[in-house]
């Protein structure tokens, strides 16, 4: 059978975000895959040569619009520990509040997607309908639909008043309510186990050796997130990771399915036990030294670290990012697969391209 | 930060047993200290518990590839060859420098001698 190269992307229908895949096929099965980034590379790593350690914040911020909140909350816990800050107990719960409501969006996002990678636009609409009162949440607490900035090094910005807790409540039993109506059609259809059992399988030895993170390691039935180091409030609250075992594009449907109302249940919780109090400790002096720090986004771990001499500048920040630790996995997954089943195992990986050409 | 100084003589040997232990390989990070040398950090993560590798090198003394080891690496050293300049002789999946860049382009960006660098300076 002769063998021929098939460009997937760098612009593809089910690609929000530039990244190209070279496969090699054989009829119409993957042989070989190559992928190419660099479409958008910004270096913005570069800039904290030119932006002091508070400045950073607004451009963390920016790596990437829909975890923005929790990339801007990883680079304050680095800069605060180095400069040992401790934040208020009530900035601890309120940045939670805020990651989670990320979670929420990030993942209805990505349940939206994935269903139009196989066809299902309906429920595609659907999940985008559910996620539109979570971006209301977020513009009506922090201002802003997409980048929720209200992290300062030391703590927040803003703060949650006692109405805008109840209103987060009672939106988020809606949400919840909506969400379980969507198990059957999601879980139980006939077409989307046709198009996603089985396919893209990655053991859990293999998801830890090519350093797979997040859904993608909790699909292949590794029980690790970032959550359980108990940073910010989540030491309080009761967690526990979502695991599938099957280690296809269904485990890792599933477990971003369930996180969602692991999400919804962490924020009950926090709104339960949110102490009063001052939301920013203050801050004196510039960072010196070398810090690391690790968050849980919704891709997975995100990775920061920093160094500093106690100038105006840092010497050096560097941001690895949940999708640049899971592209290598599609080089395991793909082979094997048929050509018609890229899409829908790609998405599964839930590639962010803004996070990985930060 | 705890990191254990390493040769880059020791480096494979020191990822090989890395791995034999069971660490996930995080990421690398790489830091010019100045105009010709560079820090490597290498990041590892077992039960939540990070550990680093820490060695320095010179543009001159190419620093081996670990992707025979950890193929995850491949990624982030070819990131490194773009923006740092170094070189990473054993590269699984060699780029040549194209993963971000274009191919006629030979500056490395994040070095301290970068052009970038020279045009904040004269802001």
């Amino acid at each position: 059978m002769p063998v021929s190269t098939i460009p997937f992307g760098p612009q593809h229908p089910v690609l929000p975000e530039p990244i190209h895949l070279k496969l090699t096929v054989e009829d119409e099965v993957i042989k070989e895959v190559v992928p190419a980034l660099g479409y958008v590379h910004r270096g913005l790593e570069k800039l904290a040569g030119t932006r002091d350690f508070h400045q950073m914040v607004q451009i963390v911020e920016r790596v990437c619009g829909i975890c923005s909140m929790m990339h801007a909350m990883c680079y304050c816990e680095c800069v605060e520990a180095m400069m040992g800050i401790e934040t208020p107990p009530r900035a601890r719960y309120l940045r939670l509040i805020w990651s989670e409501l990320n979670r929420l969006h990030s993942h209805l996002l990505w349940l939206g997607l994935f269903a139009d990678s196989f066809g299902f636009e309906s429920l595609f609409m659907q999940f985008w309908k559910i996620r539109e009162k979570v971006m209301d949440l977020q513009e009506a607490t922090a201002g802003n639909r997409v980048i929720v900035s209200v992290n300062v090094i030391g703590g927040l910005r803003r703060d949650l008043s006692p109405e805008q807790q109840q209103t987060i409540l009672n939106i988020l039993d809606r949400v919840e309510d909506e969400m379980r109506l969507l198990e059957k059609p999601l879980l139980g259809d006939y077409t989307v186990m046709k198009r996603t059992k089985g396919k893209g399988i990655v053991s859990a030895a293999r998801a830890l050796e090519l350093g797979c993170v997040g859904p993608t390691l909790r699909g292949s039935g590794v029980a690790q997130d970032m959550r359980q180091l108990g940073y910010e409030a989540y030491g309080d609250l009761a967690f526990e990771p979502r695991v599938e075992k099957d280690g296809d594009c269904y485990s890792r449907l599933k477990v971003r399915y369930r996180e969602v109302f692991q999400s919804i249940d962490l924020i009950r919780q926090a709104m339960e036990k949110i102490p009063a109090g001052e939301i920013a400790a203050v801050v004196k002096g510039r960072p010196e030294g070398e810090g690391l720090a690790r968050v849980e986004q919704p891709r997975g771990e995100v990775f920061y670290y920093v160094k500093a001499d106690g100038k105006k500048y840092l010497e050096r920040i560097r941001i690895r990012t949940p999708t640049f630790a899971n592209v290598p996995v599609l080089l395991a997954m793909l082979p094997g697969m048929c050509l018609s089943d890229v899409p829908v195992i790609v998405l599964s990986i839930d590639p962010c391209i803004s996070c990985t050409e930060r | 930060m705890r990191a254990e100084t390493i040769t880059p003589d020791q480096l494979v040997g020191a990822c090989a047993r890395m791995k034999a232990e069971g660490f996930r390989f995080v990421t690398m990070t790489c830091t010019a200290m100045d105009e010709n040398s560079f820090e490597l950090l290498y990041h590892f993560d077992k039960n939540l518990e990070l550990s680093t590798l820490r060695l320095t090198t010179s543009k001159d003394s190419p620093v081996h590839s670990i992707t025979a080891v950890y193929f995850a690496a491949f990624l982030v050293e070819n990131e490194i060859q773009d923006l740092f300049g170094l070189r990473f002789p054993g590269l699984a999946l060699d780029y040549n420098r194209t993963l971000y860049l274009d191919e006629e382009i030979r500056d490395a960006p994040f070095c301290k001698n970068a052009a970038a660098e020279k045009n904040t300076a004269a802001e």
